[in-house]
């Protein structure tokens, strides 16, 4: 994944507020600034605000507070159509009366492009997405994937610098999901354009974007890139949203520099990364990823730790296995295995000894 | 209608074949007093009745005098041209000021839009005979007006009060076969194209009309019927020069007697006919290419 580092912002949001009613905010004095040319993904579960953000931006709700920019220029006063931001929406909303080439066109006529301007434009943006045979049908004669195939066509084709994308995948089955996903991320680094994608998928979030602003309560909880996200949560939220994830809930019993040690509710003491934990006594849940817990001792790195389990359940799931353990008070801690010709598959209720590294082990807020 | 089951009681059978002969029943009643119309139109004679000769279907009790009468008389004639006259126009603006309506209600930011609506519907609601007498006083002040203010002719005013009128009775048509349309209408349509870089204006005429287009041809088409048929109000509101084809068959019935009231009252159904097949006709092969329906 690459890192776009680019100071001038291409999108800004500053300071921006947004409530419906005069009194809640749905957004929270929101700050962020896009560059030119990311694929920025606005990730949180429904209600966060991350879909009030996007319409706030593609001008269809007026911020209440604050100044949206654009390439600069604050665009509050801008209505939609004098935006010039292509945008694809969760259901299509391709035109039904019209032919797949008319909707192309649409944007184009009204831009009073030539027609034969726009027959061009047309075939080289259908050819883009793989539909260049399908010109001549009707919205309702396509399937999901390939409706969706078109309005990322019909976004394209105007030439935006910005596009918008408000869950487009939701309403597709998981493998034609990966596909566009795929697509989408290519096209849009291939035709250099900064994309803002607003998904509650976090899967979809990782494997398509430079940075994800992970959103919850009207507030971005952190903005980073993928893997920053997921191997560095900066809050208990983030870590527990971002893929699966154990908590262990304890006491801050001392504070160095980059290490801390916790004193579990069962009275284990453990070492792990202080994230943002402040003060010896505070009440921290320490985050450890399934995968980074080792049950094969011979395999344990010098400096782990070690604590004692009891298997509870496993289950097999093809490529993985996923056992759930009891640890340290808690029925819920599970580890992911890879299924491979070495690996045990452990039986419910025998006693193991389990291990990670300090370091993938991280004290965040309670 | 499915066919009757093998094991069907006898209450049960009893009860299918009493079914389709009440069903046979009513729409008897409904269509017979349309349908008897027909061949008393073509009496040779000026009778209202069937003669001797017609019900022995001896072909000189037959003819198409009425018609002739009906295409060639001038006291049918102008009332024709009238109708002609005063439909169209108070469909156009019955469809427009209708349309804009219920597109207006449908948005969610209007406050009172119940209370609105209603009000709007009321010219269907309150019995005509009412609004017509409401109507003659609002007109004719607004007639008066007219003639000395503006200067236009006796004539050109009792028209244009003839038409406000009528349009006024087919707005509710429009706002509500209008609004039933709209209740399907994909908002982020709009948004698109607001997206896409068309006005307002551009998207309302390329992308919200042509959706909603068989609810306001419906409405327009109930529109015209309205007041294509409409005798209350315009006996009411108009003056002799405004009389319609509905005011001379009144007038006929009452003064004359004539079969022409029947050959009148029979291209009327014919016309009514020919309009709603075309329309439904028309819708259908629109939805069709919409895909929004089987054909």
């Amino acid at each position: 994944m690459q890192q776009v580092k680019n100071d001038d912002a291409f999108v800004a949001f500053e300071r921006v507020q947004k409530s419906y009613d005069g009194e809640s905010l749905v957004v929270k004095d929101l700050n962020l600034t896009v560059p030119k040319g990311e694929f920025l993904t606005l990730l949180g579960p429904s209600g966060s605000g991350k879909t009030t953000c996007l319409m706030m931006l593609a001008g269809f709700e007026t911020a209440t507070h604050g100044d949206i920019r654009l390439d600069g220029k604050s665009v509050n006063n801008i209505p939609p159509h004098k935006r010039g931001i292509g945008m694809v929406f969760q259901n299509y909303a391709l035109f039904p009366h019209m032919t797949v080439a008319e909707n192309l066109s649409f944007p184009l006529e009204v831009r009073k492009i030539g027609k034969s301007d726009r027959e061009a434009k047309v075939k080289r943006a259908l050819d883009m997405v793989q539909m260049g045979d399908f010109g001549a049908r009707r919205p309702a004669q396509m399937s999901g994937g390939q409706q969706q195939r078109v309005a990322l066509a019909r976004a394209l084709v105007f030439e935006p610098e910005l596009v918008l994308m408000d869950e487009p995948l939701g309403a597709l089955d998981k493998q034609l999901r990966e596909t566009l996903q795929f697509e989408i991320t290519n096209l849009a680094h291939e035709l250099g354009i900064t994309v803002v994608y607003v998904t509650h998928d976090q899967t979809e979030a990782l494997t398509m974007s430079d940075r994800v602003a992970v959103f919850q309560d009207g507030r971005i909880q952190q903005l980073a890139t993928p893997d920053d996200l997921y191997e560095r949560p900066q809050n208990s939220f983030v870590a527990q949203f971002i893929g699966e994830n154990n908590t262990l809930t304890g006491v801050v019993q001392d504070i160095s520099n980059d290490r801390c040690t916790v004193r579990l509710d069962s009275g284990d003491v453990i070492e792990a990364m202080p994230a943002n934990v402040k003060a010896v006594g505070d009440r921290t849940k320490v985050s450890i990823r399934p995968e980074r817990v080792e049950i094969d001792k011979t395999r344990l790195q010098p400096g782990a730790l070690t604590l004692k389990a009891e298997v509870l359940e496993f289950i097999y799931m093809g490529d993985i296995f996923r056992t759930r353990l009891r640890v340290a008070g808690t029925d819920e801690f599970v580890i992911k295995t890879r299924n491979a010709p070495d690996q045990v598959r452990l039986t419910p209720g025998t006693q193991i000894d389990i291990g990670w590294l300090p370091q993938d082990c991280r004290a965040l807020d309670a | 209608m499915s066919a009757l089951p093998i094991y069907a009681t006898t209450g049960q059978k009893i009860w299918h074949y009493t079914f389709r002969v009440i069903v046979g029943l009513i729409l008897f009643f409904l269509v017979a007093p349309i349908l008897i119309i027909i061949p008393l139109s073509f009496n040779a004679q000026s009778f209202f009745t069937f003669t001797p000769e017609m019900l022995a279907l001896d072909p000189d009790g037959y003819s198409l005098r009425h018609y002739r009468d009906f295409f060639t008389n001038p006291d049918w004639i102008r009332p024709l041209q009238n109708s002609l006259i005063i439909a169209p126009f108070a469909t156009i603006i019955s469809v427009s000021l209708g349309t804009l309506a219920a597109i207006g209600l449908s948005q969610s930011h209007v406050p009172y839009r119940r209370t609105i609506m209603a009000i709007m519907i009321s010219p269907m609601i309150v019995p005509l005979i009412i609004s017509a007498t409401g109507m003659f006083f609002f007109y004719s002040q607004l007639g008066l007006w007219m003639e000395s203010a503006l200067g236009f002719s006796r004539s050109f005013t009792g028209y244009v009060k003839v038409i406000l009128a009528h349009a006024a009775l087919g707005i509710p048509f429009v706002i509500i076969t209008v609004t039933a349309t709209l209740v399907g209408f994909d908002h982020s349509l709009t948004r698109a194209a607001a997206n896409m870089g068309a006005t307002p204006t551009q998207t309302f005429f390329k992308v919200q009309m042509p959706l909603i287009l068989p609810g306001v041809v419906s409405g327009g088409l109930f529109a015209f019927i309205t007041s294509f048929d409409e005798v209350v109000v315009v006996l009411f509101v108009g003056a002799a020069a405004q009389k319609t084809l509905p005011w001379q068959m009144f007038t006929g019935l009452r003064e004359q007697i004539s079969p022409t009231i029947l050959a009148a009252a029979t291209v009327l159904v014919a016309v009514s006919i020919v309009l709603l097949t075309t329309v439904e006709l028309l819708r259908r092969r629109s939805e069709r290419l919409r895909g929004l329906s089987p054909s």
